[in-house]
């Protein structure tokens, strides 16, 4: 298999990956926009951490933050599969951003609310698989590829 | 063709999470039915079977669905009676029980404030399992828990504990419950004033208040 081709196939599996992704941010944020991490009805530890302060940065839901941002590494992925040497950097940028952002709430989950919201860890389990998976990229060889 | 290949799949990725979001939007906002007349509370009717809190002659009805074990209904309770303070004889707050089945000690919890209530004394013990939540929630023991806060509200233990196995307490938390399930409740608190459900987004200081000052206005919930 060709170095080019391996980063098609790990770029395509990062874009179906952040789908998943994206696809578990939405669910958070539409119990966020519902009102439903206000009341109980579901997990009790889940509640706790969606209906906590740090839930929400000036009054937007972060799951909606999250599924934009997964929504970005889809696209970015896409185009990288595609050859578009400058979306791998952005690609990069924006996980870098997400990891240190994932280890926040991870942080925020552990030690300052003392529950863990499932929804929220497999999240951080994406984020960190992809992350995983663009250090297993091998680097460019090319200045450009559009 | 190849060139506007990945515009496609994200456009097509990104009409599909607008949409599937929106479809489970209006699936999770709850359809809360407005109280049909014969339920809906006013004056002073059927006072004698339910619990209220507040001038029983006021104008205003805050009816609360809650589970004692769930602390957003904790936080809730608190806020309730800070309302009663401001609103005054304006406003009267009746209880009825949702324990949820992902609450272990829910439903154990309601029977321990109905067997209190058989002695006269629900709110206290409605003010105690609220205060109290976090400690009884995980506790191992419970029912021994429960036996002591009757004991420190001045209850007759022995009798309490009659009760709390007994079937009017069993039959007041199931009236209230399938009460609940006809008005499409899912979920705890949720408030009604006036018959009107509060809309979840709602539910904090600021909605609550102002569905009480409409309802006092006389006008329509929004």
């Amino acid at each position: 298999m060709t170095v080019s081709r391996f980063r098609t196939i790990l770029y395509t599996v990062v874009a179906i990956v952040a789908v998943a992704g994206l696809a578990d941010a939405t669910f958070l944020s539409v119990q966020a926009l519902t009102g439903e991490t206000l009341s109980c009805g579901g997990s009790p530890d889940c509640f706790k951490v969606l209906g906590s302060s740090y839930a929400k940065v000036g009054g937007v839901p972060v799951a909606l933050a999250g599924a934009f941002a997964y929504f970005c590494v889809f696209a970015l992925a896409t185009f990288a599969a595609f050859g578009y040497e400058r979306a791998r950097i952005f690609l990069i940028l924006t996980i870098g951003a997400m990891f240190l952002a994932t280890l926040w709430f991870l942080y925020v989950q552990a030690f300052l609310l003392h529950a863990y919201c499932r929804y929220c860890l497999l999240s951080a389990a994406i984020t960190f698989l992809i992350a995983g998976l663009l250090i297993a990229a091998p680097p460019s060889q090319r200045r450009s590829g559009e | 063709m190849k060139r506007y290949l990945p515009f496609v799949i994200i456009v097509g990725v990104a009409l599909g999470t607008f949409g599937s979001g929106a479809m489970l939007y209006r699936a999770k906002h709850p359809q809360l039915q407005a109280m049909p007349e014969e339920k809906a509370l006013s004056g002073n009717s059927g006072a004698e079977s339910m619990h209220i809190r507040g001038n029983p002659d006021a104008p205003v009805t805050m009816e609360e669905f809650g589970d004692f074990q769930c602390p957003p209904c904790g936080s809730f309770a608190a806020f309730a009676e800070q309302l009663l303070k401001e609103y005054d004889s304006r406003l009267r707050i009746v209880f009825r029980h949702f324990p949820l089945v992902a609450h272990e000690h829910a439903r154990e919890a309601s029977l321990a404030a109905e067997a209190a209530g058989l002695q006269g004394h629900f709110w206290e013990m409605y003010d105690v399992l609220y205060r109290e939540q976090a400690a009884w929630s995980k506790a191992p023991n419970t029912r021994e828990l429960f036996e002591s806060y009757a004991g420190t509200i001045g209850l007759n233990v022995d009798q309490f504990k009659m009760d709390m196995d007994g079937e009017q307490a069993k039959a007041r938390v199931d009236s209230d419950q399938a009460r609940a399930e006809s008005l499409g409740i899912n979920v705890t608190p949720t408030i009604y004033i006036n018959g009107q459900p509060v809309d979840p987004k709602d539910k904090n200081p600021e909605g609550v208040r102002a569905a009480i000052n409409a309802a006092l206005a006389g006008k329509p919930q929004a």
